[in-house]
């Protein structure tokens, strides 16, 4: 490497990052301590607890983990396992799938569907959380909404859908709101593959599915287990369910996001959820270096 | 093996004729080249033949089938890329046999087939690896042998030599030329480079503009070349190609600036057609040109521009006005020359172009 001549002193230079590492500092790492702290208390935002919090050791872990109710409706164990279902059905199968699928399909075709459908995709993803509520909401409803009008007009009747298949609900939401990231880059993961390795594979008389299946998803392994642990962090932590069904209904479609938030800033139990919180972020962890070390071994053999 | 014909095929992009009309017949067996400069077409004729472009009109036949609506893999041809084109997920053995797994045959077949080619390309003791791992020249060899292991109809080549170096592109023109003979294939091969189209072809298309500038053998081509296109195209330093003026009743050719030529030597291959005063150009080889240290009766006045040492041969470079002529000596060194020279032509190795470019008998 080339040694470029310092335009500042590293003294300088550290005196201009102070203003910004302050900040990190105060937004970033103080809350994350004072999380992992608040974990062993029991800080309420009323009452006695209020004031005086104690120290209660690993009470508040103890009460997540409880395995003889766990698993119940509004328990932690019943949260996580929604939030499996979740990830699971929206983010791996729902948008990296159809990003996936919708890339391929397109991949060097030009024209009008393209970019209507890549248009749409994308402002699916770039709509404001609130309003994206909304018109799912409206679009939903029961006796109102666009979807039963449509369905009825088949004859196909008026289901509750909010009500009657929450989980299925949120996943199909999900997947229609975040599928434009997968899409964007497998698309741009799949321009930077040489047109003569599709071209060879066509000439030799490899089937399209062969051409899938042989040349283009071994080369694009990196970049979807790339897209996996971004989506699947995301989907992990996402809220926006929350404005759909508010958890609800019955717990139903309660994810961790959704029990940490219910915890803490309805029930006003700050000790409760900072341990929710912690546990979450060692479960983000482990899952991002798993992916990490399958990039690694992959990489490696190649 | 089959024929390959292509009757009126057209393919336009937008605006632009990228392939105009081309009628053109290889024979069974036989080697052609696509020769011509970037952006005449035959990279896109080729691409026609292989199916990866749809043409816009005309036909297209392999054998006795018509191809032109027949997607690539129903054509039974074989191409090899520029860039090889090795997947960097397989082993140099699933790479060559990757036509074979396609089709369904079994591995241990596949694997018997792929080594058989491979060692007779030299190249059986690099099986297990990967592309990455393997020389320019190697790969080559390797995308080769990807193409011969099926027994394809007809072998497409777009460029395969670009990307070695100047001294294994010799080596490997070589061994292609060697290889299509002992398989005995129709072959089609497209470059920008004269030299490699002499070398390997029995036939060369001169492409530009979409068209079929010429087709013949090599040196039919460079001995005879049917337009001014070809002409200044074939042959390196290319043909002298210099503008003058007929003057039939003094049986000479005039140049800018009142040199003129005597058309003894070339009257009787004149065209009846031939007006007086007619702007024709001359256009004769490097070779054919002899250099004088004094005026003779037909000569040109030149002054030496500069000279080249080529090695076996040198280059005289020298200008009329604003025409640069060049002479080739076949002697390494070049000979010391005074500023002003006279050019004496070998008037029966010259042709007359027309207005329009054509070779004018």
């Amino acid at each position: 490497m080339e040694q470029k001549p310092a335009i500042f002193s590293a003294r300088v230079g550290a005196l201009f990052l102070l203003p910004a590492l302050a900040f990190v500092a105060l937004f970033l790492l103080f809350p994350f301590v004072w999380v992992i702290v608040l974990s062993f208390t029991n800080q309420t935002l009323t009452g006695a607890t209020a004031a005086n919090p104690e120290f209660v050791g690993l009470a508040n872990y103890e009460r997540l983990f409880d395995f003889d109710r766990w698993m119940r409706a509004g328990e932690f164990g019943s949260s996580l396992l929604i939030t499996v279902q979740f990830v699971l059905g929206s983010a791996l199968i729902g948008q990296a799938g159809l990003g996936l699928l919708i890339a391929w399909l397109f991949y060097r075709r030009r024209g009008w569907l393209r970019t209507v459908v890549t248009t749409l995709v994308v402002l699916a993803w770039i709509i404001p959380e609130v309003v994206v509520a909304f018109a799912w909401f409206a679009f939903l409803d029961r006796d109102a909404g666009t979807f039963n009008n449509i369905l009825d007009a088949f004859g196909l009747g008026r289901p509750d859908w909010l009500f009657n298949y929450p989980l299925l609900s949120i996943m199909v939401f999900n997947t229609w709101r975040g599928t434009a990231f997968s899409m964007l880059l497998f698309q741009s993961a799949l321009e930077t593959i040489p047109p003569s390795y599709i071209e060879t594979a066509e000439v030799a008389g490899a089937s399209g599915w062969q051409k899938f299946r042989h040349i283009l998803l071994p080369l694009l392994i990196g970049h979807i287990i790339t897209d996996l642990i971004l989506i699947t962090l995301w989907t992990f932590n996402v809220f926006t369910p929350y404005l759909l069904t508010g958890g609800g209904p019955r717990n139903q479609t309660q994810l961790v996001s959704i029990y940490t938030y219910e915890t803490a800033f309805q029930f006003f139990r700050f000790g409760q959820g900072a341990a929710i919180a912690v546990v979450i972020m060692f479960i983000n962890l482990t899952l991002a270096m798993i992916y990490l070390a399958i990039l690694r071994r992959q990489r490696a053999a190649t | 093996m089959a024929e390959v014909r292509l009757d009126n095929v057209t393919r336009q992009f937008g605006s632009v004729v990228a392939v105009n009309a081309i009628n053109l017949t290889i024979a069974d067996g036989e080697f052609v080249a696509l020769l011509g400069p970037s952006g005449c077409g035959k990279t896109t004729t080729l691409r026609l033949i292989a199916g990866l472009e749809q043409a816009d009109g005309g036909h297209m036949y392999i054998g006795d089938r018509d191809v032109t609506n027949l997607p690539p893999r129903d054509r039974d041809i074989a191409m090899v890329f520029q860039d090889y084109a090795l997947y960097p997920h397989m082993t140099i053995l699933d790479n060559i046999g990757y036509p074979l797994k396609v089709r369904g045959t079994p591995r241990a077949e596949l694997t018997k087939r792929v080594t058989e080619v491979a060692e007779r390309l030299q190249i059986g003791n690099l099986l297990q690896r990967r592309p990455g791992q393997l020389s320019g020249g190697q790969q080559q060899r390797a995308s080769v042998a990807r193409a011969v292991v099926y027994h394809a109809q007809v072998f497409l080549f777009d460029e395969p030599l670009s990307n070695l170096d100047a001294k294994l592109r010799v080596e490997a023109r070589a061994f292609l030329k060697r290889l299509q003979h002992e398989l005995d294939v129709t072959a089609v091969y497209v470059t920008h480079d004269q030299a490699e189209a002499m070398a390997l072809a029995d036939r060369i298309a001169v492409m530009n503009h979409g068209r079929i500038m010429q087709l013949g053998a090599p040196l039919e081509v460079y001995r005879r070349p049917q337009n001014l296109f070809v002409a200044s195209f074939i042959g390196s330093p290319p043909m002298n190609l210099l503008p003058c003026r007929v003057d039939l009743g003094a049986r000479r050719l005039v140049f800018a600036g009142g040199a003129a030529l005597e058309m003894t030597g070339m009257m009787e291959r004149l065209p009846a057609s031939l007006r007086d005063g007619e702007m024709v150009t001359l256009g004769i080889r490097p070779e054919h040109i002899t250099i004088r240290e004094t005026a003779g009766a037909s000569t040109l006045p030149v002054k030496v521009y500069v000279t080249e040492p080529l090695g076996g041969e040198s280059l005289v470079i020298t200008q009329m006005g604003d025409l640069l002529i060049s002479i080739r000596l076949f002697q390494d060194e070049p000979p010391s020359l005074p500023d002003a020279v006279w050019l004496e032509l070998n008037m029966t190795h010259t042709f007359l172009y027309g207005a329009e470019g054509e070779l004018m008998r």
